[in-house]
């Protein structure tokens, strides 16, 4: 029993930034614009997170610098693909170096040191209270920012596919032609989707600077990758997004429960990969992407 | 038309160093001496100008794997991994046929390295076509594996005590380091590896645009639809190009393991497959054009070496990213009939 619940209390942990950058990565893509800097956005918003806590001594405070460092990367990012009609992938690769080289200087010049922060916090987030009786699976899945995370995945989900906002950020992705000529702009809906999923994943990027208890240099170690193959597993649908982030979590807890048994850890790092690998080649079969995705918007040119 | 091709790449990157050395003036150096520092110190000397093309040598083979399937309608993300795995094999054949004579040696090290980077490298190409598994997260994932897959083999059977390095390869696969030849270079890594890298980008050229392969190549660019009415097979093809830019990749290797080191060693690439893409990118993904593309992320990748006195070398990461944004901003501007200013 025990076993089984911290196995869980591992799951959710190493699940939840995955699923934070895959649901604002869905969020990016259903309005039409691919988002391979989310790997980028993960970063700079676990910096911020470090960097907003060691100066203010307040968590809260490094949330929201990891919401405004993750919004703001995703801005950029809108304002050079929506705005600027340049491409998406391209640009999201720019961010993504530009991100890992920004992070490590800051690194230096505000700690003098290239591979971490200082400790962020001198005492570890306590769970909300009634969580507690669950033993470890409560001392994580009672954390205020666990709690906050699965409201965004539902909201989001629920948001995304039954209202009406997320009717227009669904028509920006598949017609932009007919959203706009139903009087939408569909520079502002792509942009406030993108930018308000950077900010989601930015929420991801704190989970992993507070779980870590400092800023390491390439901390998302490729996450937002593997988030974005999720997205891709779940077929830009959020709830089963974050099925496909569960499964992707519980392959990297075997992972880390098989180490020190003999098996080469080179070979467990590689399962979360593969994993990732066989679920987008066998079981997705062709996942059928927004019919606009990737293509910039202007008013007037044809849809080809 | 033609001055715009020319221009805009130029002018991206003289606004990107320009923004990289108001950034530096953000840390503490005085711009103008962080360009002068850059410039000076890279361009300004044998050992600076050897160094600049010796780290353009691997970003010319990465620029190619990058460009080819592209004009095919693929984008490779996934040089890193082909380049690792094909330095790899190169220098297991390096040691394993270490008595095998002179230039054959170096023959069989090519051909390990372009076998095992093209394998790695169709393996997306292959997923695309079989399952639709997208080509730019699956060569990510790749990535990932490869370093990992070369980590074990190197730490398990390969690597000399306490370090990440293998032993050295057979004398018979070196190639001439430029210093030998030509004091001026004295003590830069550059080796005859560039006019190897030349070769390839001519040849990559006259492949893609001269060739029926080529042809066919850019009709699948155009859609799946189109290639079908061609009645060429997309998934061949597919496999065919992202296969020959994984062994291209692999190839590149040859900078380091054959000549500059002589080894094998866990982290050589050092970016180069990333980099790359801004190569590739930056060359309008034209075969000939890469080389000159490739200096100037040559003078970057030295630069920030040398600016490292100054600001951190990161710096230069972020100055790489800013050309980028800048030039596929200013890019797409221009394909809808603005910047006149540039491209009349």
């Amino acid at each position: 029993m025990d076993l089984l619940l911290s196995a869980l209390a591992q799951i959710a942990r190493i699940a939840v930034p995955y699923a934070l950058v895959a649901v604002g990565g869905t969020l990016s893509e259903r309005s039409g614009v691919v988002n391979i800097a989310l790997e980028g956005i993960l970063l700079n918003s676990a910096f911020g997170a470090a960097v907003g806590t060691i100066s203010t001594g307040s968590p809260e405070a490094g949330v929201l610098c990891a919401i405004l460092a993750g919004a703001s990367t995703a801005l950029l990012h809108a304002l050079v693909t929506v705005r600027g009609r340049a491409d998406q992938i391209v640009s999201g690769l720019a961010i993504n170096i530009g991100s890992f080289g920004a992070t490590r200087a800051l690194l230096k010049a505000l700690y003098s040191s290239a591979s971490n922060s200082p400790r962020i916090l001198e005492h570890p987030i306590e769970p909300v209270p009634p969580f507690g009786l669950l033993g470890p699976l409560g001392d994580v899945i009672g954390q205020p920012l666990f709690l906050a995370a699965l409201l965004v995945c539902l909201v989001v989900h629920r948001l995304l596919l039954r209202s009406g906002v997320g009717l227009l950020v669904r028509a920006a992705g598949e017609r932009p032609a007919a959203l706009d000529a139903s009087g939408v702009g569909v520079v502002g809906v792509r942009t406030m989707a993108v930018v308000l999923g950077g900010a989601i994943a930015g929420l991801g990027g704190a989970w992993l600077a507070f779980q870590q208890n400092s800023f390491t240099d390439g901390m998302s170690g490729g996450r937002g990758y593997i988030a974005l193959a999720a997205m891709i597993a779940g077929k830009w649908k959020p709830a089963s997004a974050v099925a496909a982030c569960l499964l992707f979590a519980a392959a990297e807890t075997v992972q880390i429960r098989l180490a020190g048994r003999g098996i080469p850890t080179q070979f467990l790092q590689m399962i979360p990969y593969l994993v990732a690998l066989a679920v987008l080649a066998g079981w997705v079969g062709r996942a059928v992407a927004p019919a606009a995705i990737g293509r910039p918007y202007r008013r007037g040119q044809e849809e080809g | 038309m033609t001055s715009r091709r020319l221009l805009l790449p130029v002018v991206a990157a003289a606004i990107g160093l320009v923004a990289g050395a108001l950034l530096a003036g953000l840390f503490g150096a005085r711009p103008d001496r962080f360009l002068i520092l850059l410039l000076g110190e890279t361009l300004g000397s044998g050992y600076g100008i050897g160094q600049v093309l010796f780290k353009a040598t691997p970003l010319i083979f990465t620029g190619l794997a990058v460009a080819l399937p592209f004009r095919a309608g693929l984008f490779n993300i996934g040089a890193e991994g082909q380049m690792m795995v094909g330095g790899f094999a190169m220098a297991l054949a390096g040691i394993h046929l270490a008595s095998v004579p002179g230039p054959w040696l170096w023959l069989l090290c090519v051909a390990a390295a372009f076998l095992a980077g093209g394998i790695w490298g169709a393996i997306p190409g292959l997923l695309k076509a079989r399952t639709g598994a997208h080509e730019v997260i699956v060569t990510i994932l790749l990535n990932f594996v490869a370093a990992a897959l070369v980590n074990y083999f190197l730490s398990r059977s390969y690597a000399l005590p306490d370090t990440v390095r293998t032993a050295t390869l057979g004398e018979g696969a070196w190639m001439a380091r430029a210093s030998d030849a030509f004091g001026f270079f004295r003590g830069s890594g550059l080796s005859t590896a560039l006019p190897f890298a030349l070769a390839a980008a001519i040849a990559c050229d006259l492949l893609l645009l001269r060739s029926p392969l080529g042809f066919h190549w850019r009709i699948l660019s155009g859609g799946l639809r189109r290639a079908r009415y061609a009645r060429l097979s997309p998934g061949l093809l597919s496999a065919l190009s992202m296969g020959l830019a994984g062994a291209i990749a692999g190839v590149g290797s040859c900078y380091y393991v054959l000549g500059y080191k002589h080894y094998f060693e866990e982290g050589f690439t050092s970016g180069s497959g990333h980099v790359g893409i801004a190569v590739g990118l930056l060359a309008r993904n034209r075969p000939a054009a890469i080389p000159v593309s490739a200096l100037l992320f040559g003078v970057l990748s030295q630069g920030g070496l040398v600016v490292n006195q100054l600001v951190p070398r990161e710096l230069v990461d972020v100055i790489v990213a800013a050309i980028l944004m800048i030039f596929i901003s200013l890019d797409a501007r221009s394909r809808e009939g603005g910047l006149r200013w540039i491209s009349s």
